[in-house]
């Protein structure tokens, strides 16, 4: 895979920042020991936080995976022409995305087993509540995209009788999802950096791990620099990864 | 050459493919068709023509309901055009329409343009829609362009996929609105000629076009219409020899002038 230019630039600023950060840590202001891997317990304490990695991956990725598909359900009514169903888009989508996440997480792990009567665990709790919250971005992402398909797709399909679901799974869908590729992605990066609040009821993903250990070793600037370095690596890798997707998707059409 | 359709109109006794009956369209305010009555029989060729905004291109997107009349009664091979979905997906199975924009679907290849209306419509496996596609490519003379991407093809060779892609559901009737309008000149007798095969070949086909000389060599019936109403209709000689209408006369004379 070969990085785009602008890539290799911020990884090139990315390696230049860390070394800096790096010498700086021979002033005695900074205590690298704590996260040095020549130490047992640096050791230690570095593959704790970047264990949190597998966590944080797995919310985020589970909860984008269920917001596209609750995403694209509340779009579609959204399109039609339908006044009942019309509002019901509306209704969800400003309803929910007025809701901050972190008060989302909150209600959804401490309020929701007192109305619904259900044990929910943490991860699921977490995966729930950014996927709601991402939900109401990606109904507006997708009917913003599918609004962007030339009436003649949708004619062409109804002239060789393609059904509706035919029609939006072979014709329209198809040429949207590749238009609002970039857009996904965006979602995909946000929910990754969201993904730090659940931290708060409690899973174990990246910034949890951080707070665990700055309350035991007593060096933050080491341990939350780590994490940023943690979150930055993670995201370039996946926008590198977008962008491949989106290449490979455009010389899909020959053009 | 026999002519079925003006052997079986002198004869009365074939029953009209499509019927059109006091047809009435409005765009919010505007009128777009008014009392329009029509009928079509097998294999019967009608062109129709007009300028711009006089409803032709809003009434056959009428026959195969891409546009809803308000008023009056569209039959269609036997079914009426009504809001119940299954009979406007019977009629579209029956009836293919080729647009002025061509409308091919951009993320598919040629064959794979072709072959989605017979599997996902006609029910058909890959294997026989694949064997349908590369006939009907063969008919629009270019079967060697059956792996590219619609971009990668000429206006004319677009345009004759879109008319392939209809023929490969099979339908017994084509619509064609303003085929070549947009087309450029050098490519627009590679798509008549498709067009002109077809006819001859026994499809009823109801065209929106300005292509008189096609219009001559086809027509069964030339129609005239002019701000939302059907004012002259008529075999060709008739038409063109003898237009009754000022206004018709008006038009022919000003798309024939040059």
């Amino acid at each position: 895979m070969r990085l785009a230019g602008h890539h290799r630039t911020l990884f090139k600023m990315l390696a230049l920042s860390l070394i800096a950060v790096l010498l700086s840590g021979c002033s005695n202001n900074w205590g690298w020991y704590v996260v040095s891997p020549m130490t047992k317990s640096g050791m230690n304490n570095l593959l704790f936080l970047i264990g949190g990695l597998k966590y944080t991956l797995l919310l985020s990725v589970t909860a984008i995976m269920i917001s596209v598909v609750v995403g694209l359900l509340v779009a579609l009514p959204g399109l039609s022409e339908n006044r009942a169903l019309k509002l019901f888009n509306r209704t969800y989508v400003e309803c929910i995305r007025a809701i901050p996440i972190l008060v989302m997480i909150l209600w959804v792990y401490y309020g929701l087993p007192q109305i619904a009567d259900i044990q929910i665990g943490v991860f699921w709790a977490g995966v729930l509540a950014l996927a709601l919250s991402d939900s109401a971005f990606q109904a507006e992402i997708f009917r913003a995209g599918i609004q962007s398909i030339h009436r003649g797709q949708y004619e062409a399909a109804r002239s060789i009788s393609l059904s509706y679901t035919d029609t939006m799974r072979f014709i329209i869908l198809p040429q949207a999802i590749k238009r609002i590729l970039p857009a996904l992605g965006n979602q995909l990066v946000y929910m990754l950096k969201m993904s730090s609040l659940v931290s708060v009821i409690g899973m174990q993903e990246l910034t949890r791990r951080a707070n665990e250990l700055v309350v035991t070793e007593y060096r933050s600037l080491e341990i939350y620099t780590i994490l940023i370095v943690e979150y930055l690596v993670l995201i370039l890798i996946v926008s590198a990864g977008v962008r491949w997707l989106e290449r490979r998707m455009r010389t899909d059409e020959g053009s | 050459m026999t002519d079925p359709a003006s052997d079986a109109r002198s004869a009365g006794r074939t029953a009209p493919i499509i019927e059109l009956i006091d047809v009435n369209k409005w765009f919010e305010d505007f009128q777009a068709l008014k009392d329009i009555n029509l009928a079509v029989l097998p294999g019967e060729k009608l062109v129709v023509c007009g300028p711009s905004g006089s409803g032709k291109s809003t009434m056959i997107r009428c026959i195969n309901r891409l546009e809803r009349h308000q008023s009056g009664r569209i039959i269609v091979d036997g079914t009426e055009l009504d809001d119940d979905e299954k009979n406007i997906r019977a009629v579209r199975q029956e009836v293919g329409m080729v647009f002025q924009q061509f409308n091919l679907f951009p993320h598919l290849t040629v064959l794979e343009n072709l072959m989605i209306g017979p599997q996902r419509a006609r029910k058909m496996t890959k294997a026989q829609a694949r064997e349908r596609a590369e006939l009907y490519l063969e008919r629009v003379h270019i079967p060697e362009q059956a792996d590219k991407y619609p971009s990668q093809l000429s206006g004319g060779q677009q345009q004759r996929v879109a008319i392939a892609r209809s023929l490969c559901m099979e339908p017994r009737i084509m619509l064609f609105d303003e085929p070549t309008s947009a087309l450029d000149p050098e490519m627009i007798s590679e798509v008549l000629d498709v067009m002109t095969e077809l006819a001859e070949s026994g499809m009823t086909m109801v065209c929106v076009t300005h292509e008189m000389g096609f219009a001559k060599r086809v027509a069964d019936t030339m129609m005239f219409m002019d701000a939302g109403e059907i004012v002259e209709s008529a075999n060709p000689e008739t038409f063109f020899g003898n237009p009754r209408t000022e206004r018709c006369q008006r038009f022919l004379q000003q798309i024939l002038g040059h």
